[in-house]
């Protein structure tokens, strides 16, 4: 609109107002970042105008630098520990605190109106000042958190009176049994999206319906394990607009007047897209849902351990209009080949494993994979665990989906070559990067040489995050990965023989990546120090949990996990004793 | 669990499981074979094992838990073509890498090998009590097996619970070392290296299978479903597991990868492998032996231990397979809670006393929330542990020579003390003489004694075994 007439348009003629306004056209982050930097009246407005602020790591900066950033602030997103965390890697009291950040905008009188959080450290304490804050606060998503109880959820639902939104997904939460539900006001009628499956313990179910009744928007709700089937029932009579729906406890005779009552209700909410939950289950009540299934985009029963396959499959057959997936391995390699011809539309498929500690069980192979990548060419997003792979269904899989953009695959058995020819993984791995050009986020498992990651260095380019465990051979693979990637922000490896070198030839390029985590690996103290000293922009942590102190190590020693980051802030103040900062 | 079982003359290796460890075959089947020098041939020609163990890359042995790691040592010997020069090499190579707590099983085989099997099980004949309640012998007692009431003995070792993690007594430690490093290795010192059943005697088997306990002929039931047992004789002798009550059965054969497990366990073995034996699900209480080796490493060990469910011949990692532990415990949870829909629904909290000598108060623990003795008694370690670290530091330490850090801390946990349990007859029993279940049941106070003080008390089995004999 600018360039129509010929003589070219300052653009800072026009009044700051008109800027903001376009600039409120754009939204992905990445394009405010771009705008920012054209110039300074630029920089300025985007500044005051910019709400939302994804931060991928809470250690790369301070809060208070971040509200004199964009006092503007309404949306924060704010991750915490480092990804491996989630499999037990990283020590419980690591850091990645929330208090801090809370404190800040409360004090600078920040208007937050939504609040994301990611394997962070959320207290009481900090939920309380949240609630208290911000009187327009309208939605908190918490995902992987934990150092809070049910008391700090009664403080968000009793002072957040225009909640929209309490989204509590697979949390450490202590539950104090409190009746936090019915701290929701009488007055509360703003309720978008409810979920709280991670809790284990009772739920005052009352103060549900009555929530749940007077709530005309709910779209969403997830109800955890203490809601039993009967309450399921009058809580879908009361909300046949649901969208997304995650039963509670799915248990009760198929010849009962609460389950036929379920199975008439269920048929009214015909805008159920979503579904989940069935944590426990009684397969004979699954018909009861089928009518729903028609419409299902996107269904989540990884935590439905009761269905076995049989059972899976059937349910399967009605959920023609898939486009997600999340399911245990019980289904078997059967049961995906019914996913294959069944779910056309399929985007996202998770198959995750019933019992992770034993292979030897129902366990998916790449039997399964290479049929749902036959019959799902829409495929774009995998993780799969399962039993064995092989390169030939590894280049099967990449030649019938190209548009793999994650794609992580996990073989339970960690080094398991190719059962039929013994060969590495590594030609498979390599046609999957070869083939799926916008591969941004890859996850290896498996038998691999320093070849798998000649070819990732080689072909993919724009790989954003990388989980290496158990491979290579020498620092060379390492090297591959990180002078191809160009992309690369996050990279995580585990037990793999990376060292010094790898680790020391360009140091740059950590400036470009959010965090590297190096665990087990070949890496020592002296040449972590090094790196800490010539790249004063990252921070270097040595994770030590062998009590012992820093001073009886001496530089050549390896060490056990390190983990580095950029930050604009230096030093983080809280870290624990077993965390060095180099 | 080890793949590789040597008694002093046969060895009995699972070629599967070495096969699975070292990645070289998958299948779904277990087949178990006697090594005998011709198919290790066939081994050497189908995997080219010479050339395999060549280019196998050292460090990943890392990710293999002690028993994998003896696998492998077991494979080289087996090797014909390898010089025994060369395999010291890749043992020091493995030393260097291998955790303290491989060191600790290695020990403790080679203390146990280096007398005649038989020798030992009668020599610590009038241990056997004593060896359960005495702190200073609690582990010490490695071969436990006697002739004549040895299955009560396979039992006890089996499921007794010691407080404290045991591993402090390795007294073989130094001299281990030099050994290895003196370049004196000769195949003698050699083979015991490998998981060593010594105290296990072939008489002592059958009654494994015949055992008259609830909780063993469960698992045997599963134990005998394990298929594809050969049986060989001459030097290369196979123990079979089967049903079979009358072979004699090699206990350590416990576990195989794809064998959901549940079972095997329960073959009682001698402690010097134990610290090999991976556990199965938590109700499979009989495998929840402490291990005898494994305290030196404390964190990680722990850790894999208490996940407790990975085939042993799998490696047990931290943190692998890489699935949130947010989900493991919630699906861990939810199928018990679907198993209970099936059948009878939960018990209600079942809460005792918890008292111990010497401390000055009570604790209450609910038994329901427990699956193991396991996690009952690093519940009570922790409930308990102020205390015993002021016990230990008067008289705790006595007796130990050479302390490095983490023996110290084996020893502030205190095996000096016992536990012991006051059943529904109002007996006081040591702790883990029978089957979880069975202890939930009957357990209606729990005491942690002074070892010493708790001389007199015998296991429930032991009893049994008296008024049987």
């Amino acid at each position: 609109m600018f360039w129509g007439s010929r003589k070219t348009i300052d653009m800072n003629y026009f009044p700051d107002e008109v800027l903001e306004h376009v600039f409120d056209f754009i939204t992905s982050h990445k394009d405010r970042n771009s705008v920012s930097l054209v110039c300074k009246s630029w920089y300025k407005i985007e500044k005051y105008s910019r709400q939302r602020v994804f931060l991928g790591n809470c250690y790369s900066i301070s809060p208070e630098r971040l509200i004199a950033r964009f006092p503007g602030l309404k949306s924060l997103i704010l991750k915490g520990k480092p990804h491996f965390a989630d499999f037990n890697l990283v020590p419980d009291d690591w850091g990645g605190f929330l208090y801090p950040w809370i404190k800040a905008m409360a004090k600078s009188r920040i208007g937050l109106e939504e609040l994301r959080l990611k394997r962070m450290v959320v207290s009481d304490e900090s939920l309380e000042l949240l609630s208290e804050s911000f009187p327009n606060f309208k939605s908190l998503v918490l995902v992987s958190c934990e150092g809070f109880t049910t008391d700090g959820l009664a403080a968000i639902a009793a002072n957040c009176r225009f909640l929209r939104e309490l989204d509590l997904q697979e949390n450490e939460v202590e539950d104090h049994r409190g009746y936090w539900l019915s701290c929701f006001p009488g007055s509360c009628t703003s309720l978008v999206s409810l979920n709280f499956a991670c809790l284990k313990g009772e739920i005052n179910l009352a103060s549900l319906e009555r929530l749940v009744a007077r709530s005309p928007n709910l779209k969403s709700l997830r109800l955890n394990r203490a809601v039993p089937f009967d309450t399921l029932q009058r809580l879908l009579i009361r909300a046949p607009q649901l969208v997304d729906l995650g039963t509670g406890s799915y248990i009760h005779d198929p010849s009962s007047e609460a389950y036929n009552k379920l199975k008439a209700a269920i048929q009214n909410c015909n805008s159920i897209r979503s579904l989940s939950g069935f944590l426990e289950v009684a397969p004979c009540c699954m018909p009861a849902i089928y009518p729903i299934c028609e419409n299902l985009t996107f269904l989540n029963l990884s935590y439905a351990a009761g269905l076995q396959s049989n059972e899976l499959t059937r349910l399967i057959h009605h959920c023609r209009k898939l486009q997600r997936l999340w399911i245990l391995d019980c289904i078997g390699d059967k049961g995906l080949g019914v996913v294959a011809s069944t779910c056309k539309e399929l985007q996202e498929l998770r198959v995750f494993p019933s019992d992770p500690f034993d292979a030897g069980n129902a366990a998916v192979t790449e039997e399964g994979l290479v049929l749902v990548s036959e019959g799902c060419p829409k495929l774009n997003s995998l993780l799969y665990f399962c039993q064995q792979m092989t390169n030939a269904a590894l280049i099967t899989v990449a030649k019938n989906c190209t548009n793999f953009i994650r794609f992580r695959l996990c073989i339970l058995d960690p080094i398991k070559p190719d059962p039929v020819t013994n060969q590495p993984l590594d030609e498979g791995f390599g046609a999957i990067v070869r083939s799926c050009k916008g591969l941004k986020r890859l996850s290896l498992s498996g038998l691999l040489t320093d070849q798998v990651f000649y070819y990732i260095g080689m072909y993919a380019k724009k790989l954003e995050m990388l989980s290496i465990a158990f491979a290579g051979n020498s620092d060379k693979g390492m090297l591959y990965v990180l002078n191809g990637c160009k992309k690369l922000r996050k990279l995580e490896i585990r037990d793999c023989p990376f060292g010094d070198t790898a680790l020391l030839e360009d140091m740059g390029k950590y400036e470009t990546m959010r965090s590297l985590w190096m665990s087990t690996c070949e890496v020592t103290l002296g040449a972590c120090k090094v790196l800490a000293k010539k790249m004063p922009s990252l921070n270097v942590e040595i994770i030590n949990e062998s009590e012992q102190t820093e001073f009886n190590l001496d530089d050549r020693q390896k060490v056990d996990k390190m983990y580095l980051y950029r930050t604009l802030v230096g030093h983080r103040k809280d870290a624990p004793e077993f965390v060095w900062l180099l | 669990m080890s793949v590789i079982e040597f008694d002093g003359h046969n060895i009995t290796v699972s070629v599967k499981d070495v096969e699975a460890i070292l990645g070289l075959k998958n299948e779904s089947v277990d087949i178990h074979e006697v090594v005998s020098k011709e198919n290790v041939k066939e081994l050497d020609a189908n995997y080219n094992l010479n050339s395999f163990v060549n280019h196998v890359q050292i460090n990943r042995f890392r990710t293999f838990s002690p028993a994998n790691l003896k696998a492998v040592i077991g494979l080289l010997l087996l090797v014909p073509s390898l010089t025994l020069r060369r395999i010291r090499s890749y043992l020091e190579k493995f030393w260097v890498l291998m955790s303290p707590p491989l060191l600790g099983v290695e020990e403790e085989v080679q203390s146990n090998v280096s007398s005649p099997s038989v020798d030992c099980g009668l020599g610590l004949k009038e241990r056997n009590y004593l060896g359960l309640s005495d702190c200073s012998s609690v582990d010490s007692s490695g071969v436990s097996s006697l002739p004549d009431n040895n299955k009560n003995n396979l039992n006890l070792k089996a499921t007794e619970l010691r407080l404290g993690l045991p591993g402090s007594q390795s007294p073989a430690r130094e001299t281990e070392l030099c050994l290895l490093n003196s370049g004196k290795l000769d195949e003698k010192p050699l083979f015991p290296l490998l998981p060593s059943k010594d105290g296990i005697c072939p008489s002592s088997q059958k009654n494994v299978v015949a055992g008259n306990k609830r909780g063993f002929s469960d698992t045997m039931d599963g134990f005998s479903e394990v298929k594809g047992y050969a049986y060989a004789e001459k030097s290369w002798m196979f123990h079979d597991a089967g049903s079979d009550s009358e072979s004699p059965q090699t206990v350590g054969h416990g576990k195989y990868p794809g064998n959901s497990g549940a079972n095997v366990i329960l073959s009682a073995r001698s402690p010097g492998a134990q610290a090999s034996v991976k556990k199965d699900e938590p109700a499979n209480v009989l495998q929840k032996q402490p291990h005898a080796t494994n305290g030196i490493n404390l964190k990680q060990t722990d850790i894999s231990n208490n996940k407790s469910s990975a085939p042993a011949a799998k490696a047990q990692v931290v943190g692998w397979p890489p699935v949130r532990s947010f989900r493991t415990k919630t699906l861990a949870t939810s199928s018990k809670n679907n198993d209970e829909v099936d059948g009878k629904p939960g018990p209600a909290a079942l809460f005792v006393k918890v008292s111990m000598d010497g401390a000055p108060y009570l604790r209450k623990v609910d038994l329901t929330t427990y699956s193991t003795y396991r996690e009952l008694s690093s519940a009570l370690e922790k409930m308990f542990s102020c205390f015993t670290l002021g016990q230990c530091g008067s008289h705790g330490a006595a007796g130990k020579e050479i302390l490095s850090q983490s023996k110290l801390k084996d020893l502030l946990h205190g095996s000096e003390y016992v536990l012991t349990y006051k059943d529904k007859d109002g007996d006081w029993m040591l702790v883990g003489d029978v089957p979880w279940e069975m202890f939930v049941e009957t357990c209606k106070r729990l005491k942690i004694m002074k070892s010493s003080d708790a001389i007199g008390l015998a296991p429930r089995a032991t009893e049994k075994s008296k008024v049987i004999n």
